[in-house]
């Protein structure tokens, strides 16, 4: 196993750039997920890594060695495919077994090792079965046993859960995440799922137009994104925002919404007056009478637990998600807190998040 | 209401079936009786062959296949009396009409360079094509789509209209009445098509596969032998038909460019002359035997052919 470090990695397909000087680190033993809405560049990002596209520019290290420009079978790498390619013309043994001939080494060796792998994911009993009939989950665990007979220094996965049904889907997650546990073995995973990713990273790299907009746990994500475009890409519902002019000193701590004074965690720097926005999550909002910030009861959701409620303001529509058993009837008016401490100030323009001490927290929590 | 059977909106009707299967039985019917008279004539004596009305039914023989694979000599009855008795049934059968056997045809070397022209430039024609089709399917080739008009625009006329330029050509070559100039031919003429048929099958399978087996430590080759082909069997099998089928039949060119040593079957056969007139019976031999590889190769290969036919029914 090995880490890999990706450095001002760059991909040019003619005039559209595909991967714009990403950086990242991916530590050894650790699961790492590529996440974006598709076409934003991460497939690619992962090919370069397999050695499957030639970067642009920028580096590739796998376990300190560059290999950026090495040959895929030269990398000892290996790699799930969203169609599994599993080899129809062969069957579930062959199919596992099948990195290791290239090795030349002995076939009874291969079979000892496929077997072991076989039990690891089990599915021992499916070895001499042609791989078309298996049901999906089952391919899916003869492709991850490709990968993982061959003992590679990383593991990339590109959407191997894409094709799967919901159920299985779910049970896979679990699964690969087990796995991991087992084996740590470095892994690249990518996405366009958050579920899948918030439930098995360790780190995340949000990805947009080429660029990586974030870089971070799961829970750095979520609670302190980046930019407006991470945050509103990641939650469900995602983050609400309601926008506010004017500019921010450092050591504010408060602005002005829609006419409402509403606390926020302490400013950190200078912004320029520019249009800005506040950042909510759902489950952030309360429901307050006495709240200057009001706005009208637009619909429900009902959850279960909880209940997605719709809140029409002169700002638009925002989404609180409150217990479930308030009753509301659409109309009503209602008064909106904010819980302060959880709130995200954002430039609207480059989408960028204004330092606060909130991120100080994070540091201070890091470091100590 | 009225009372009905639920039916199908997209399964055709039993009467629709019934009339389909009519006019293929039709079709299938006249398609065959020439083929059918051919087989029968092979078995007739030449008499029977130009009786008038044609004879249907009729005593068989195998006069014409002796015919095809022997030279007879007419003999003086005193001669072939002094003769031992006849070594074989062939034998015997053109004493009664007063001949003797002086020699083996050039009816089996000239089927032989049939397979062997007919079979290596299919061979040769799949092969090319099957590794050009795998380049225009895999990488990016400058002018790639030009390239594939240029490739098939080799097909747009009549062979026969360079027929000259070949001719001459092949002359000053050396390869006139070669078995190679054949292939290098037939080759050239088919290649367009293999890579054509090729290049659709190769581009449905996914490059996942390739891709897979060089990450698992492959070349690009032994990724392409071990994982593109056998998954392209049926592509190439039924290229391989088309091209065997072309390069079997095609009879101008080979009366053009053969006349001796590498004559093939095609422009042979037409030249078989009895005693007095057309030995029709040794024609219709040859033609029976020279319908028989293609028919054997069309059956060992028309699963793979069937499903070729039918673009698109590559597995995903």
């Amino acid at each position: 196993m090995a880490e890999i470090r990706v450095q001002n990695l760059r991909k040019a397909f003619g005039a559209f750039v595909a991967v714009q000087d990403s950086n990242f680190v991916v530590e050894d033993g650790e699961f790492f997920v590529m996440l974006g809405p598709s076409g934003c560049g991460k497939t690619t990002t992962l090919r370069m890594i397999a050695g499957l596209e030639l970067p642009t520019g920028g580096q590739i290290l796998l376990g300190g060695e560059d290999v950026t420009m090495r040959r895929a079978r030269e990398r000892d790498i290996a790699f799930v495919f969203q169609l599994f390619a599993l080899y129809p013309h062969m069957n579930v043994r062959k199919n596992i077994g099948f990195p290791l001939l290239a090795q030349g080494m002995p076939s009874a060796e291969i079979r000892g090792r496929v077997e072991e792998t076989a039990k690891l994911l089990r599915i021992d009993h499916l070895l001499d079965k042609s791989v078309s009939g298996l049901a999906g989950g089952d391919r899916q665990r003869v492709a991850l046993g490709r990968a993982i007979v061959r003992r590679p220094k990383c593991f990339l996965m590109d959407e191997p859960l894409g094709t799967l049904d919901t159920e299985f889907r779910d049970l896979m997650v679990h699964e690969l995440r087990e796995l991991h546990n087992r084996i740590h073995a470095t892994t690249v995973y990518v996405t366009h799922d958050q579920m899948e990713a918030m439930s098995m990273a360790d780190k995340i790299a949000v990805m947009n137009h080429g660029v990586i907009e974030q870089f971070g746990t799961p829970r750095e994500i979520y609670d302190r994104p980046a930019t407006m475009f991470v945050a509103d890409f990641i939650g469900s519902p995602p983050m609400n925002f309601l926008g506010f002019g004017g500019g921010l000193a450092k050591g504010a701590k408060e602005i002005v919404v829609q006419g409402a004074k509403v606390p926020v965690p302490e400013v950190r720097e200078d912004v320029a007056p520019a249009e800005m926005a506040l950042g909510i999550r759902p489950e952030h909002i309360r429901f307050d009478d006495g709240s200057k910030l009001r706005g009208a009861i637009y619909g429900t959701e009902y959850l279960g637990t909880t209940q997605i409620v719709a809140v029409e303001t002169v700002d638009g529509i925002i989404k609180a998600r409150v217990p479930a058993g308030i009753h509301l009837s659409p109309g009503e008016q209602v008064g909106l807190t904010l819980s302060s401490a959880r709130l995200s100030l954002f430039e609207k323009g480059s989408g960028r998040a204004v330092r606060t001490a909130m991120h100080d927290q994070a540091a201070e929590a890091r470091h100590g | 209401m009225s009372l009905t059977t639920a039916h199908s909106v997209v399964a055709p009707s039993s009467n629709a079936k019934l009339i389909a299967g009519t006019i293929i039985i039709a079709y299938a019917l006249i398609s065959i009786v020439p083929l059918l008279w051919i087989f029968a004539t092979s078995f007739k004596t030449p008499p029977d062959s130009i009786a008038y009305p044609p004879k249907v039914v009729f005593q068989p023989s195998i006069e014409g296949y002796c015919n095809l694979f022997t030279t007879r000599t007419r003999q003086t009855p005193e001669y072939i009396n002094a003769l031992g008795p006849a070594t074989g049934f062939c034998d015997e059968t053109v004493r009664k009409r007063n001949m003797v056997i002086a020699g083996p045809s050039n009816f089996l070397p000239r089927f032989v360079n049939s397979l062997i022209i007919a079979f290596g430039s299919t061979f040769c024609a799949v092969f090319l094509g099957t590794l050009s089709a795998y380049g225009f399917s895999r990488f990016k080739v400058p002018l790639a789509d030009d390239l594939l008009f240029f490739i098939l625009s080799t097909r747009f006329m009549p062979p026969i209209a360079v027929a000259i330029p070949i001719y001459l050509m092949y002359r000053e070559l050396g390869l006139s009445d070669t078995a190679l100039g054949m292939i290098l031919l037939y080759t050239a003429v088919n290649v367009s098509l293999a890579v054509w048929l090729l290049k659709g099958f190769i581009d449905e399978i996914p490059r996942e596969y390739e891709e897979a087996a060089m990450i698992d430590g492959y070349t690009r080759l032994q990724a392409f032998w071990r994982t593109v082909l056998p998954q392209a069997t049926t592509g190439i099998a039924a290229t391989a038909i088309f091209c065997l089928i072309f390069a079997w039949n095609e009879y101008a060119f080979a009366a053009l460019l053969t006349s001796g040593t590498a004559q093939t079957a095609p422009p042979f056969i037409p030249t078989i002359i009895g005693e007095g007139g057309q030995d029709w019976p040794a024609v219709a031999a040859g033609t029976t035997i020279f319908l028989v590889p293609i028919l054997v190769f069309t059956i060992l290969l028309r699963k793979q052919l069937l499903r070729g036919i039918t673009f698109g029914a590559v597995r995903k």
